[in-house]
């Protein structure tokens, strides 16, 4: 289910922390970065591998946004609506997203490359509207460079 | 010497660099004093927490027991989620040694071995920055064992959450970082006898630690003649939404408001009047355009004018904004993070989002504005964190201060068998 660097990784987790269980967001970062999602699976591994319940592990991923319990597409587009974003048009980058792509908010292409998701305030505020894709932050954006962002992943 | 948060030094976030301008010398200056003498320096100098609290941070690391069979720990707050918000990230980018320095110093003052920093899961570019900033303080010696040379030791774990609002909250981010899902405790027992694993725990903001460099270089005397007598030093101020010049700012508190918006962040675009202003994060109450003048940004300004500091995070709004909009928006997002624990909060923000969606889509009826106002005033005060009066504060400030834009809103038309003949 891991490489074997995580599974260094973990052995070196151990040390900075005093019980296993505080290691359950660590290693569910680690395997949503191999696999792009946690699949039950994927929790049953880690309650194991952690000395934890399937039900913490579950109880874990379904509370915190960021993890993905499902499959998800390719490039996962992240579009903060929140008041400072909102301010300054994030409702037109909503808009031209959703057309240009064919997809409404919370939807994935059928073709898999693309998911939609609203967020919440995401510490961009100062350089709103935004979106993120990963870990990248796409800043200070209009239609335009929304296009030029899609252009660029495509 | 390092006398400021964000100081104009390009690569500032390079350690040789930082070195290089005096960094790590209030470290050094530090472990030459007695740890109680810097818990004392950081009490007199007024330092209060900035992470929304405004608590005096040298009182609140007096509560730590001096001694103890049990580790104690020390949680650097950078969850950052607050909506208005985006300081810390600023600290992350371009100054993390100030904030590195500050953890290590502060966990002499309090004889901690082990500091956690947990970083929002949504910042996961500026773990990696914060996490090469640490590394290469470890390798100089400034964090790890026996450290430049005094025998004290002490670890410092980055831990990156996972999106959710809440983890910003002391005591859920301890159940965050315990592993379980970030529900906030009831208190007491407070942090400081039964926080991280049942051990004492002091958690403090990115932006508070940062300032004990600052603190220790220039002494406490320097320090609180910066700004407002009773809440002074730098303050990092976030200005969004319609403004010429949206960023984060660096000055003194008690800045007046007005000399924010308009001398720092350049003034609303098209020279528009401000209809509203959300003075420190979504959570803060709503003031009126009109009443700006004289209000500052400190603790004792802000609350005369029946708002508060938080966070900082200023939302300038022009005289078109849809104000009915703002407030459920903001309902929405409480209600997408209220935790669920409490049933106040659990339904309570649900129905403040769904009632104010009625407004927005011009459906409100006439009694919903007392509605919103009666469930609003059934939160707060309710729930075990103050997550619960975070969602009710901007709800009861907007109709104190705005009802006349929900009046607008409400729908008359009643269906044609019920006209009266």
């Amino acid at each position: 289910m891991l490489s074997e660097a995580s599974l260094q990784k973990i052995e070196e987790l151990k040390t900075k922390y005093p019980t296993t269980q505080a290691m359950t967001l660590p290693v569910l970062w680690m395997v949503q970065e191999e696999h792009g999602f946690i699949s039950p699976e994927a929790m049953k591994y880690v309650a194991d591998l952690l000395k934890v319940s399937y039900g913490h592990v579950f109880g874990v991923v379904t509370f915190y946004t960021m993890y993905n319990a499902r499959k998800i597409g390719k490039h996962h587009i992240e579009v903060c609506t929140n008041v400072s974003c909102m301010l300054r048009g994030s409702g037109k980058i909503v808009e031209h997203l959703e057309h240009r792509l064919g997809i409404k908010m919370g939807e994935t292409s059928r073709d898999g490359t693309w998911t939609l998701s609203e967020v919440e305030c995401m510490g961009s505020c100062g350089t709103a509207p935004m979106c993120a894709v990963g870990e990248e932050y796409y800043e200070n954006l209009n239609p335009e460079k929304v296009d030029s962002v899609l252009n660029k992943l495509q | 010497m390092i006398q400021s948060l964000l100081p104009n030094i390009a690569d500032l976030h390079k350690i040789e660099v930082y070195e290089a301008n005096g960094g790590y010398q209030a470290l050094r200056k530090a472990l030459g004093m007695k740890p109680e003498e810097v818990t004392d320096e950081v009490k007199k100098s007024n330092l209060r927490g900035r992470g929304g609290a405004c608590f005096p941070t040298g009182l609140k690391w007096t509560f730590m027991p001096k001694v103890t069979p049990k580790p104690k720990y020390l949680c650097v707050n950078g969850d950052e989620s607050e909506p208005g918000t985006f300081k810390d990230r600023q600290i992350f980018e371009s100054n993390p040694h100030v904030m590195i320095e500050g953890i290590v110093i502060a966990c002499y003052a309090m004889g901690i071995t082990t500091a956690y920093l947990y970083i929002r899961g949504e910042y996961g570019k500026w773990v990696r920055m914060v996490q090469k900033a640490v590394d290469d303080a470890s390798a100089k010696g400034y964090i790890g064992q026996n450290i430049l040379g005094t025998g004290f030791s002490t670890q410092l774990v980055v831990h990156k959450g996972a999106g959710a609002y809440i983890c910003g909250e002391e005591s859920a981010l301890m159940n965050s970082l315990e592993g379980e899902r970030g529900y906030p405790r009831v208190k007491p027992p407070f942090p400081a006898q039964y926080g991280l694993w049942g051990c004492p725990t002091t958690i403090n903001n990115v932006e508070t630690l940062s300032n004990v460099p600052i603190i220790i270089n220039n002494g406490w005397e320097w320090y609180s003649k910066i700004g407002a007598p009773k809440h002074p030093g730098p303050i990092l101020v976030g200005v969004s939404g319609h403004v010429n010049k949206p960023g984060v700012y660096e000055m003194p508190t008690g800045v007046p408001l007005l000399e924010i918006i308009y001398k720092h962040a350049g003034g609303v675009p098209g020279n528009k009047g401000i209809k509203a202003v959300i003075p420190g994060g979504s959570s803060t109450p709503i003031l009126r355009g009109d009443q700006l003048e004289g209000v500052c940004m400190d603790a004792d300004s802000m609350k005369a004018a029946g708002s508060a500091v938080g966070t900082a995070g200023v939302i300038v709004m022009d005289e078109d904004t849809d104000l009915i909009q703002v407030i459920a928006r903001i309902a929405k997002f409480y209600h997408h993070e209220s935790c669920g624990q409490c049933t106040p909060c659990r339904e309570g923000t649900g129905w403040l989002h769904k009632i104010l969606d009625r407004f927005v889509r011009g459906d409100g009826r006439r009694e919903d504005i007392d509605l919103l106002m009666d469930v609003a005033n059934n939160i707060e005060g309710n729930t075990i964190c103050a997550l619960g009066d975070a969602a009710a504060w901007p709800v009861q400030s907007m109709i104190r201060r705005f009802r006349d834009e929900f009046e607008k809103r409400v729908h008359e038309a009643v269906p044609a068998e019920q006209v009266p003949a």
